[in-house]
């Protein structure tokens, strides 16, 4: 289902452009030979963002892919308008992305082990956090807690939404609970902070994995840059809320190049192993219900 | 009486101000007829106040520095209070108040952000706005209260979380992260109350409440006015503000009909800061009301509760298979 998402969604309108200039070392490549080299650039290393369709494709074993939750969709409950109505702006987000909100879940089996797996969408309103993603992430979590599946979630969000108001702030309390419960089950979770996770994601399900991993160059933060640089009159090193800047102060288990990070998501699951449950519960589990 | 008429055409500022005139008169006023006469206007000021004020009033009113703070409900409603500093990793955050003492009768474990009055108390306080360290003082001593079934008592009063360098460094978003999940796992009863401004993760980190009472002219959001102005309108104008407190709903009667919080403390007539010991007194029976019957309820059922409760915010709002939802044990 993603797979065929993937020739057809957001990824194929970008790719109109032919050649794009590496904004690591500001050399110019064919598109092509970049997408081939899972969109990290050949000559300096620099990763590119993903599309979530393109993420799912290198990250799982083909043909393992099941949507859950996947009608689960929020209304206006506030009853926001700023320049637009915020039901205008989600149903061009609907329109272009092909999906209801911000994140995708389901199963998926990577290097043959089964996982419980959600993506942030940052081309889906800045992979901002309403009610539908702090939903859908805490049920797949609640979801992979009953049959003991290890969890993991691919963030990458500029903070929660704010059209939807305190209910998006809530759902980071939501999904840190959802983690409170996986972690006294003993049921791995795994958290890949993508480029950019800030604010509200990063301040709850995104910092909360039994590992947080990052690619080389990914931008993690609290606040905003422009907040910090405004509120102090410091010089922001250059590497600020970086990947890197994250590791050197102890924030990250690892930084992982997207070349390896399949690889190392398999050798982690092997070595992760959530409880047995008892035989009634894991025969049921085997059918992925949506 | 013509005052009734004229009340709700002033500003709220205006109002106050007539207040304040009534208020010295009564004072003065010995006749018993003129006295009740005087009453009676200060009834309809005080009802025409309450209704005149916006979302923007309700905010100034909750970053108002004379509005009781954590220090003060502590002062009033905690016996032997016994403070307790330090993360026991960098260093004691001065934002964020944690201790022990004893709410009407019984251990309770205390937390809450201390924003300050005076200039070398605020700077010590940084404003209200906590370091990472504040926060894991916070979660530590939520994990001590869980251990020794101590209820939690939290008082959120904060603009956010302190954006800067150094808690970038020492992991802001981590410690913030880690004190909802400490709070999620307290097996014991929590109640917090929003007791001025609410200020996004940095307030919700201490908010994981079995309970979330709010006052009456409190303010909780996702990002300050100035700042959602700031990022939909790009200006920061007064009107663009008030606009956008207006949009995030962010006053304590909309976020009772979001099902945000659980219940709104009444506030004396315009506002804590006016009578802060009754405003003090009507939290303080909230909370015993509260933990009257929260305390009756098993430690692993009340961490349960709290993750259903958080688990159904924004459910009533979703469609597309919510009715499916596993049961959360
Ligand atoms: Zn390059």
């Amino acid at each position: 289902m993603a797979e065929a998402r993937a020739q057809n969604g957001p990824a194929a309108a970008a790719a109109e452009e032919i050649w794009i200039k590496c904004p690591g070392c500001r050399e110019i490549a064919f598109r092509k030979e970049i997408e081939r080299n899972l969109n990290v650039c050949p000559k300096c290393g620099f990763h590119h963002r993903l599309t979530v369709e393109q993420r799912l494709a290198i990250t799982v074993d083909r043909g393992s892919w099941r949507e859950m939750f996947a009608e689960v969709a929020i209304g206006d409950p506030l009853g926001f308008v700023d320049t637009r109505p915020y039901p205008q702006r989600m149903e061009q987000a609907r329109r272009a992305s092909g999906r209801n909100d911000a994140v995708l879940a389901g199963l998926a089996k990577i290097e043959g082990h089964r996982a419980a797996l959600a993506l942030m969408d940052f081309q889906f309103m800045g992979g901002s956090m309403g009610v539908v993603v702090g939903e859908k992430i805490a049920r797949l979590m609640d979801y992979a807690l009953a049959r003991r599946i290890p969890v993991i979630v691919f963030a990458a969000s500029g903070g929660a939404r704010m059209q939807e108001g305190a209910l998006s702030l809530m759902q980071m309390a939501k999904v840190a609970s959802a983690i409170a419960r996986l972690r006294e089950a003993r049921v791995p979770y795994i958290s890949i902070l993508g480029d950019p996770t800030t604010g509200g994601v990063a301040a709850s399900f995104a910092s909360l994995g039994d590992l947080n991993l990052a690619e080389p160059g990914a931008t993690i933060g609290f606040a905003g840059r422009r907040v910090i640089e405004q509120t102090t009159n410091q010089q922001l090193p250059d590497d600020f809320q970086t990947a890197e800047f994250l590791m050197a102060h102890g924030m990250l288990d690892a930084i992982v190049p997207r070349h390896k990070l399949r690889y190392t998501l398999g050798r982690l699951l092997t070595a992760l192993r959530p409880p047995r449950l008892s035989p009634a519960i894991s025969g049921r589990s085997r059918r992925a219900k949506t | 009486m013509e005052h009734q008429e004229e009340a709700a055409e002033l500003s709220p500022a205006e109002i106050e101000r007539r207040l304040e005139t009534v208020a010295r008169n009564l004072a003065a006023e010995k006749s018993a007829g003129a006295r009740r006469k005087l009453a009676a206007e200060r009834k309809h000021l005080e009802a025409a106040l309450r209704a005149r004020l916006s979302p923007i009033d309700r905010v100034r009113a909750a970053r108002n520095p004379a509005r009781p703070q954590t220090l003060d409900y502590i002062e009033a409603l905690i016996g032997d209070f016994i403070e307790l500093h330090g993360d026991r990793r960098y260093g004691d955050d001065g934002a964020i108040i944690a201790g022990m003492g004893w709410f009407r009768g019984g251990p309770a474990a205390i937390v809450g952000h201390q924003r300050g009055r005076s200039t070398v108390e605020r700077l010590r306080r940084n404003f209200g706005k906590p370091f990472p360290e504040g926060y894991r003082k916070a979660a530590r001593i939520f994990d001590l209260a869980s251990r020794f079934n101590l209820p939690v008592i939290t008082f959120i009063d904060t603009q956010g979380a302190e954006p800067g360098i150094g808690a970038e460094q020492r992991g802001q978003s981590e410690a913030i992260a880690a004190s909802l999940e400490a709070m999620a796992r307290i097996e014991a009863p929590v109640i917090a109350c929003v007791i001025g401004e609410g200020g996004s993760g940095g307030a919700l980190a201490i908010g994981v409440g079995n309970v979330v009472l709010m006052q009456e002219n409190a303010c909780y959001s996702v990002i300050t006015p100035e700042g959602c102005a700031a990022i939909l309108w790009r200006e920061a104008g007064p009107e663009k503000v008030a606009d956008a407190a207006r949009a995030l709903k962010l006053t304590a009667a909309d976020l009772l009909a979001l099902g945000v919080i659980d219940e709104v403390v009444p506030e004396p007539p315009g506002g804590a800061h006016r009578e802060p010991a009754a405003a003090i007194a009507a939290v303080g029976a909230a909370i015993e009301r509260h933990l009257r019957r929260l305390r009756k309820l098993a430690p692993a059922a009340l961490r349960q509760a709290r993750g259903r409760k958080f688990a159904a915010i924004g459910a009533p709002f979703l469609s597309g298979g919510v009715e499916k939802r596993a049961r959360i044990k």
